[in-house]
């Protein structure tokens, strides 16, 4: 159980703003924290493995308390034990992937531990190469088992599926899925894509502006229980194009094109490039805008 | 001719004494210099360059200065310590240290702020001492300018002249230096020993700075 309840001031963009967040997790949770960018997820996810300092709050993690203000306790990332996966992975360049990941290991902690790891992501074949040497994907089940080898009590992802083509994405998001299970490792993500927190977590918080403004379910957050459809896919809009009396959109569901119509005053509140759900009702896909 | 190779061997002492302490408070001073945020950084490093600037005979002037025993500090350390800086061979080095400190500094700092912030994040996530960050992931990323900054350190100090001789003078075996004791020779008229030592300074200089480029492209590759 992880208790959270942190506030600080912070600097966007648009000006300052305050991160404003207290939320409960249960043991083996997978959440997601979705917003655009500059709202303060990565800030959270920073809180939470001590690498910032949160100005006013608490955590308690398994009845360790890593932070209480009041208390002036705030433990060092050191004592946190999170397991971290940073936006750009942070692999050590001078060690070899073996390396990074014994590096990683506890003091005392048993070596095969590595070569499990290794096993599980499948990357044995690796272990004596530089990470300056592997490609995106191959870098990102090493900062991965890296992330696991420390034996976190709290698995922290900060966007780290962002970089990489869709096919590989999907790939990887079945290993975290396998891992995450594996190892029943509660697990925080962070994500600006809709289908990736669909897939991956089974709660998602909705960011805006250092809040959370609304959580759940991921299908029923986002399609915002307006729908019963029997099918639905998310995707986004390529192109808007009048058709006699109604509009034709071309969305991009996963790798497929799709084409729908759509009512006028539909397409008229919809732009280029937003997500929309596609849901079968009946005989004709309703479009539905998704998000904020 | 007779060679005198004692100014060679003391250039070189000199050069090696100076480069293992400039690496010393060089390297963790560039790391400070690096992270810190303190108002005063401009002023900081605009002290740590003045060297690269300021005419030798300037810099030696005002060590002189400092170092004699007729004024305070110099009397001071004389006094509690029994150390005499001016005209000795620790001054040279106390002098060489100042005036070579940027040479090591400057690509030594940029290195570590080239470095992504997340490689320490990193590491403190994984339950790593400052200490351990330092030794185990920050340095041994920024080899190259380790390399360059120390090679540029000590052949810098092989190659001064102007502060050497305004605090050191040319003293044998004490601060007489292979670029005094050309000075010197030239001065005489003995160009042959002149040349022995100009020729020597020439042909290591540029051996060393050849060495430095080739490690640098290796390391490119």
């Amino acid at each position: 159980m992880i208790q959270v309840n942190v506030s600080k001031q912070l600097h966007g963009v648009n000006g300052e703003f305050q991160l404003d967040v207290s939320l409960e997790i249960a043991q083996g949770e997978f959440i997601a924290l979705f917003g655009s960018s500059g709202v303060g997820k990565t800030t959270l996810l920073r809180c939470l493995a001590g690498l910032e300092q949160a100005e006013q709050g608490n955590i308690v993690v398994n009845g360790e308390v890593w932070l209480d203000s009041d208390a002036r306790i705030n433990l060092p990332p050191q004592q946190r034990h999170t397991g971290y996966m940073f936006q750009d992975y942070a692999l050590f360049p001078n060690m070899t992937v073996r390396g990074n990941l014994e590096f990683a290991l506890r003091k005392g902690a048993d070596k095969k531990r590595v070569n499990e790891l290794l096993e599980l992501m499948d990357i044995g074949a690796l272990q004596h190469r530089k990470p300056d040497t592997l490609s995106g994907g191959q870098k990102q089940r090493v900062a991965l088992a890296r992330a696991l080898a420390s034996e976190p009590s709290l698995l922290l992802l900060d966007e780290p599926f962002s970089a990489l083509d869709a096919e590989i994405r999907a790939r990887l998001h079945d290993e975290v899925l396998r891992l995450q299970r594996h190892f029943s490792i509660t697990t925080i993500l962070v994500s600006h894509d809709v289908s990736e927190v669909c897939k991956l977590a089974n709660r998602v918080m909705v960011m805006e502006a250092g809040r959370i403004v609304q959580q759940g379910n991921p299908i029923d957050v986002f399609s915002a229980g307006q729908t019963s459809g029997k099918f639905r896919f998310t995707g986004e809009i390529l192109a808007i194009e009048p058709m006699d009396i109604m509009f034709s959109l071309t969305v991009l569901v996963g790798n497929q094109i799709v084409r729908v119509v759509t009512m006028p005053d539909e397409a008229a509140r919809l732009r280029l490039g937003e997500r929309v759900m596609l849901v079968s009702k009946a005989f004709n896909p309703m479009v539905l805008k998704l998000g904020g | 001719m007779i060679i005198d190779w004692q100014p060679l061997i003391l250039t070189f002492k000199l050069a090696a004494v100076t480069t293992a302490i400039l690496l010393c408070i060089g390297v963790p001073f560039a790391w400070w210099l690096a992270n810190t945020r303190i108002r005063l950084k401009p002023a900081v490093e605009a002290l740590v360059s003045m060297p690269l600037v300021l005419p030798p005979s300037v810099l030696g002037f005002y060590l002189l200065l400092a170092f004699s025993p007729e004024y305070w500090f110099g009397a001071w350390l004389d006094r509690e310590a029994g150390i005499r800086l001016a005209f000795s061979f620790e001054g040279l080095v106390v002098a060489s240290v100042i005036f070579s400190f940027p040479f090591l500094v400057h690509p030594v700092q940029a290195a570590f702020q080239n470095l992504p912030r997340s490689l320490t994040d990193a590491a403190r996530v994984l339950g790593k001492s400052s200490l351990q960050t330092f030794m185990h992931v920050l340095l041994p990323n920024i080899k190259p300018a380790l390399m360059s900054g120390t090679v540029l350190g000590f052949a810098h100090t092989v190659g001064e002249f102007g502060v050497v001789l305004m605090i050191g003078g040319n003293l044998p075996n004490e601060t007489r230096v292979a670029s005094i004791a050309i000075y010197d020779e030239a001065e005489a008229l003995n160009y042959a020993a002149a040349n022995f030592y100009a020729g020597v300074l020439f042909f290591l200089s540029f051996i060393i700075l050849l060495a430095v480029y080739m490690i640098n492209r290796r390391a490119q590759k």
